[in-house]
């Protein structure tokens, strides 16, 4: 029924995911809050600062596979082409001694190459992309059992390559990044607010204004501070971080991203709109396979070294689990680039904290697990509601 | 076929203006069977056309002709007075041709704005950015001309009501067909209130100079829009009536043919 009371309804209850977001941050908060209480050194910067190493693949592979999700697709092979990039690096850098450069681009090309054949693959023949990438993660872990060899594992001793992982930005500039940061967003609102004001379209009120800035501010400052009162910011979280920003921006400020929610959301209706929906999927997957890549070169700075076991054991499925607990759905269409963040802060929080308590790898599958269930529970059951809405006008 | 010839006269009685588009003895078949057989239909600007028909009538095939789904095989299609080709949904929209399927073809987890603007956003100049301002101001337009009952343009589609959907469908044809506006079985799935809104959004596209072609199996439907019915049976013409002085009853016996039946029902007994 389309009557004024209904309408206003509509409005008080305005269901844009807000209400989820609060809810990981404030189950992030509570993971924290416990885990200090169980153990005193959780929340110290060289832990926090520990953690943000440790999330900084899950994190990196989440990014992709938020977009994935989206368009409302799935990829399992993620951690085989991060296996596969590193491995191939490893060869080049450490075998045949190309320049780290040549190594590291002649990785992150492999990866999209890998994701080029999965898209086209998944868009000329018709087959999910569930199997194919099933059939994919097989192929992969193959290939790279092949590239690194007998021995197990290929050492990585270039030592730009090595740094990748290991190294933190100078406390001084780490300032200069963090002002820079807060100075981005600033600009970025403040336009927006003038652009929407000078249209007659409602902007944020000069309160909210001010307050975002603010919290923007004690944030980033926060972080800033509390990453340099250890080492300093690490590198690989720079990197994270520009990556985030980077597909943000594509996601909600071009026709791209815009094209990616509607195929996504209504895979017909883009279609009939004229979106080219196949060529945009099969970008996506070329751009989460390269992305897989940037992890692999990350693990392997981290491990120094490629070993026949990067990228297995849990890690793809953590980061289709961190985007869902992140609140990306797993029915496509909906999601953020900054839910991968946050659900690598939560997986890798209670990861982090139980290896604190000295518990097993069981616990930690199974505590993992739960978060999952929990948050695919909250995704099925809101859509289930916004079904239910649509079928009962 | 006394009716066709008056109606036909009546609306010719206009000189000098042209139909926004016209469909000269277009045929169509699928394999062997031939969906569509001379089909003639001629739509002006600020006027509404019913296409009224039973199942497998030729609606659905007409209509994905006029969208440029399907080419057709033989005859003529004109917008403006000029024959055109039409050999892709695009074809269609850069003629101003624009058609609502009955499915709506919406995006639920987008906002009202951007389904209004879907494959068709306007970018900032010289950069490859959303014109978000833009694109809201316009859109907003649109919907206060035509809806005015949405609670808001930055709500996701999914939280409307079917009524509301509709209206956004009708809005984003009415945004880009700068012509002639299709709607295939608009209130077939909608109660009453959310009928008359519809009626009241084509009655706004009509006032807006848009040749408007509504497919419907309602009679209710019909006589309450539309300036002329055609009547569609087997895929061919089956009469053109006025709803001034046509009944319901006349309009049924067309789809129906039931003249050419009952000598057959007497065979049978």
């Amino acid at each position: 029924m389309s009557t004024a009371s209904d309408s206003t309804i509509q409005q008080r209850f305005r269901p844009r995911g807000g209400l989820s977001n609060y809810a990981v941050i404030i189950g992030l908060a509570l993971v924290w809050v416990v885990f200090q209480l169980l153990s005193d050194n959780f929340l110290s910067s060289r832990n926090l600062s520990n953690l943000v190493l440790q999330i900084a693949v899950l994190g990196t592979l989440s990014v992709g596979m938020v977009m994935v999700l989206i368009i409302g697709e799935i990829d399992l092979s993620v951690g085989a082409i991060a296996g596969v990039a590193a491995g191939s690096m490893a060869v080049l850098v450490s075998i045949l001694h190309y320049p780290a450069w040549v190594s590291i681009v002649a990785a992150l090309v492999i990866g999209a190459l890998i994701g080029l054949l999965h898209g086209t693959i998944i868009t000329a023949i018709g087959i999910p992309s569930f199997i194919v990438t099933l059939a994919g993660l097989l192929i992969w872990e193959g290939v790279q059992l092949a590239i690194v060899g007998d021995g197990g594992q290929i050492g990585i001793s270039n030592l730009f390559i090595q740094s990748i992982a290991s190294t933190y930005v100078p406390i001084p500039l780490g300032w200069v990044f963090a002002a820079l940061i807060w100075a981005g967003i600033t600009v970025f609102v403040s336009v927006r607010r003038r652009r929407r004001m000078r249209s007659g379209l409602t902007a944020l009120s000069v309160t909210a204004y001010v307050l975002t800035l603010a919290i923007v501010a004690v944030v980033v400052a926060g972080v800033t501070l509390l990453l340099n009162s250890y080492l300093g910011i690490p590198w690989v979280l720079v990197l994270l971080l520009v990556l985030v920003f980077g597909f943000t921006v594509v996601m909600s400020e071009t026709p791209f991203g815009r094209h990616m929610y509607a195929i996504g959301g209504n895979r017909e209706a883009a279609r009939r709109s004229g979106i080219k929906v196949r060529t945009i999927t099969v970008f996506v997957f070329v751009m989460i396979s390269t992305i897989a890549a940037v992890a692999g070169i990350i693990e392997a700075s981290r491990e120094f070294s490629a070993s026949n076991a990067l990228g297995g054991g849990t890690l793809q499925l953590d980061a289709i689990a961190a985007a869902v607990i992140g609140g990306t759905s797993l029915f496509g269409g909906r999601g953020k680039i900054y839910h991968a963040l946050l659900g690598a802060l939560v997986v890798g929080s209670v990861e982090n904290g139980l290896d604190l308590l000295g518990q097993p790898a069981a616990v930690k599958n199974v505590a993992t697990g739960l978060i999952l269930l929990l948050a695919i529970s909250v995704d099925a059951i809101s859509r289930r509601r916004r079904l239910a809405r649509g079928a009962a006008s | 076929m006394q009716l066709l010839n008056q109606t036909a006269g009546g609306r010719a009685e206009q000189p000098g203006r042209l139909p926004a588009l016209e469909l000269k003895s277009v045929s169509k078949r699928y394999g062997n069977v031939a969906a569509l057989t001379n089909v003639s239909l001629e739509v002006y600007p600020g006027e509404v056309v019913a296409l009224v028909g039973d199942n497998g009538a030729g609606k659905s095939t007409l209509v994905k002709a006029i969208a440029g789904a399907h080419r057709i095989d033989s005859g003529e299609i004109l917008v403006d007075g000029s024959p055109v080709t039409m050999a892709s949904p695009n074809d269609a929209s850069r003629l101003g041709i624009e058609t609502v399927y009955q499915d709506l073809a919406l995006c639920d987890n987008l906002d009202v704005t951007s389904n209004l603007y879907l494959g068709r956003e306007a970018r900032r100049r010289h950069s490859p950015f959303l014109d978000h301002e833009q694109m809201e101001q316009h859109a907003g337009q649109i919907i206060s001309e035509l809806a005015a009952h949405l609670p808001s343009l930055d709500s996701l589609v999914s939280s409307l009501s079917g009524g509301q959907r509709q209206a956004i469908a009708v809005s984003r044809a009415a945004l880009w067909g700068s012509k002639v506006v299709v709607l295939d079985e608009p209130t077939a799935a909608l109660g009453v209130a959310q009928t008359a809104m519809v009626y009241d959004l084509i009655n706004r596209l009509r006032d807006r100079g848009l040749g408007v072609v509504v497919i419907s199996h309602n009679m209710a439907d019909v006589f309450a829009v539309a300036d002329a019915i055609y009547v569609l049976r087997l895929g061919r013409n089956a009469g053109e009536f006025s709803p001034a002085e046509a009944t319901p009853e006349s309009v049924i016996l067309a789809i129906t043919g039931a003249d050419s039946i009952k000598p057959k029902a007497s065979e049978i007994r």
